[in-house]
């Protein structure tokens, strides 16, 4: 018998420990518990997740920007952007709407149920690099479960950034998410401007864009702000191509404004090509893009 | 690289010595409605069964190594949550005897995504590590166009390759278990004459292919011509039936699918191949789709194939195999599509395939 080929165990004989090129954590995922759901509006709840065993909750680290797949066994498996502060580690916050089979699912679990995480995956946004200047963050809609993470990391190293400008907009008044936080952004010396383009009785802010507040914010010619300004921008596919033309006009440079972006995905690592965008993966050199990428990505936005 | 001559005789031995594992090969599973041989890649146990001078298969051999279904894991569920146990379904080495050049290409192309790309796939891996593969050189089809590709010979992924000189194999020899298991059969060291052989049996083969694609700088004009309106005249024959894919040695894109046991007692988590053609490939909860229209997805097609992965590895993902073309319910074929796309120029009266 000795022309039986041996069995190769392609999981022995692996040198270190290396997320990114271990054949055996492929499948692997934290065991995580839903240990507080939020209500954010009639569509969206913001869930608090955290990964039962604390060595690895106190382990895994992520960028602001990156995203999780969470997983309900026997109900499916989503990415979803990661909305908490990265000093929080393996204690995470997902904004989730209940609009497919799992996010449907999702909805309806109590705190308490056993889902499983895997990740961080993705590209985030360069907070290190935007230290000691100003940041425009622009969200529209959901848009802003992904600039969560980031304004909360720009929170909690409020004397490191120059202005922090927010402008966020939604449809109509009940569909704003994160309302009971507004005011601690505002007192922790944040700019954050609401608009939204169907109002009710009750509101008494201003109607219209995120286009309309940035319009005014860059009216004024100011040249230093291709030196001294970032911007993060996330929402609708709509919504991309106006503002960032706008700050374009404005003169930031495409290296200097962050977008993410929204794609399916079955995989998060790379294989399943889901979300490609022309044939570059969003999960691996997304979903963070810099403009000029996104410019540079056929069909992006 | 090592090289041996065998009489042809020898072969039945060889395939007698590694029958004690589990051997896949082409075999002849019908007829065509032209009357032409089907072949397939089965489980052989009779030397007779192997029809090395075949054609093509009309499938890949990818359901070896990335089967159409999978199961990626399993969850038992129990009180307190659950537990999840994963198996990358493999159980023995398999040989493949008798693959040709294209195919071999295919496998080292998925080797760079799938195996040396961050994040391995370990089911990919697990199959791929036990593959002992011994390839043939192939009689050029009508629709072969691996030589545009480059990929018309293979220089490595396999453990032998055999080109039949007539009475005799010229045997390269490329890996230390394909040399162990020669040491069991009769072969000689090559002489002049036979070098002489082999070159004049390859300058033949390379004259029976008819087929060509233009490859010069085609991942940029694929970029220039994102907008040409020859996508739409493809697009609007193409049925979105995801053939292509299923029949493409190359083709990795799954989907996965979650179920829960009918005794609620587990949950089991399966992949799936699936086509970028088909509709709902790009659409994401709630109802957008990135590429609702079909020309935009057989475009996405053919840019992830000559222009993403050129990108990234710098070769196309295609090796001209040219079983799309061939098993195509609308006669879209790979050669029409790309000479169109350099030329902006709609194929008028096209007759369809091989002028049929």
């Amino acid at each position: 018998m000795e022309n039986k080929l041996p069995l190769v165990d392609v999981l022995k004989g692996v040198p270190g420990y290396q997320r990114k090129s271990d054949l055996g954590s492929f499948e692997y995922s934290y065991k995580a518990e839903i240990t507080n759901v939020y209500p954010l509006t009639a569509n969206e709840k913001l869930y608090q997740i955290q990964i039962v065993d604390p060595e690895m909750r106190r382990r895994f680290t992520f960028r602001p920007g990156q995203f999780v797949m969470l997983e309900v066994p026997g109900v499916g498996e989503a990415p979803f952007s990661i909305s908490s502060s990265p000093i929080r580690h393996g204690d995470i916050e997902l904004c989730i709407r209940n609009v497919g089979n799992l996010t449907n699912f999702l909805s309806r679990v109590q705190r308490g149920v056993q889902v499983g995480i895997t990740g961080p995956f993705g590209t985030s946004f360069p907070l290190e690099e935007m230290m000691g200047q100003n940041i425009f963050l622009i969200a529209g809609g959901l848009g802003i479960a992904p600039l969560r993470s980031p304004v909360l990391s720009v929170l909690e190293n409020r004397s490191r950034y120059a202005n922090v400008d927010i402008i966020y907009g939604a449809r109509q008044p009940s569909e704003l998410l994160f309302t009971y936080q507004y005011d601690m952004w505002r007192k922790f010396d944040i700019s954050l401007d609401i608009i939204v383009e169907k109002p009710d009785k009750q509101w008494n802010g201003p109607v219209g864009l995120t286009t309309d507040i940035l319009r005014e914010k860059v009216a004024t010619p100011d040249s230093s702000l291709s030196k001294n300004t970032y911007a993060i921008v996330c929402g609708p596919p709509v919504m991309f191509k106006f503002v960032c033309n706008m700050l374009t006009e404005a003169g930031i440079p495409m290296q200097k404004m962050f977008v993410s972006l929204e794609r399916r995905m079955h995989c998060g690592r790379g294989k399943c090509c889901r979300c490609n965008v022309g044939s570059t993966y969003t999960c691996l050199k997304g979903p963070v893009f810099d403009y000029w990428s996104v410019m540079n990505l056929k069909e992006a936005i | 690289m090592i090289f041996r001559i065998i009489n042809k005789p020898e072969l039945r031995e060889l395939f007698d010595v590694m029958a004690v594992n589990r051997i896949i090969g082409p075999v002849r599973k019908g007829t065509s409605h032209e009357g032409k041989p089907l072949y397939a890649f089965e489980p052989v146990t009779d030397f007779n069964d192997l029809k090395l001078e075949y054609t093509t298969t009309t499938r890949p051999a990818k359901r070896y190594f990335l089967p159409s279904h999978e199961t990626l894991c399993t969850f038992s569920v129990h009180e307190n949550g659950w537990d999840k146990s994963v198996d990358f379904n493999i159980h023995e080495p398999h040989v493949f005897f008798g693959m040709h050049a294209c195919d071999i290409n295919a496998l080292d192309k998925l080797d760079k995504v799938l195996l040396e790309s961050s994040f391995p796939t370990p089911y990919y891996a697990a199959k791929r590590k036990n593959m002992f593969i011994i390839g043939v050189e192939c009689d050029p089809q009508p629709f072969c166009f691996c030589r545009s590709m480059g990929t018309d010979s293979a220089f490595h992924g396999f453990d032998m390759f055999l080109t039949d000189l007539g009475d005799r194999y010229f045997v390269e020899v490329e890996s230390a278990a394909a040399y162990n298991f020669l040491k069991n059969i009769k072969t000689r060291e090559p002489e002049e004459k036979d070098h002489a052989r082999y070159m004049k049996v390859v300058a033949e083969k390379n004259r029976k292919y008819t087929a060509t694609v233009d490859t010069t700088d085609l991942a940029k004009i694929l970029d220039m011509e994102f907008q040409s309106d020859v996508w739409k005249y493809w697009g609007d024959k193409c049925l979105s039936c995801g053939t292509c894919a299923s029949v493409c040695p190359t083709c990795y894109c799954y989907g996965v699918e979650e179920s829960v046991d009918i005794d609620l007692k587990g949950a089991t988590k399966k992949k799936h191949l699936y086509s970028c053609n088909l509709i709902d490939f790009a659409e994401v909860a709630g109802g957008h789709n990135f590429r609702p229209e079909s020309h935009t997805r057989l475009k996405y097609r053919y840019y992830h194939k000559h222009r993403g992965f050129m990108e990234e590895f710098e070769e196309s993902l295609c090796v001209g195999c040219g079983r799309c073309s061939e098993a195509c319910l609308a006669r879209i074929t790979v050669p029409e599509v790309i000479a169109s796309v350099r030329s902006g120029v709609k194929p008028k009266g096209r007759s369809g395939r091989h002028g049929k």
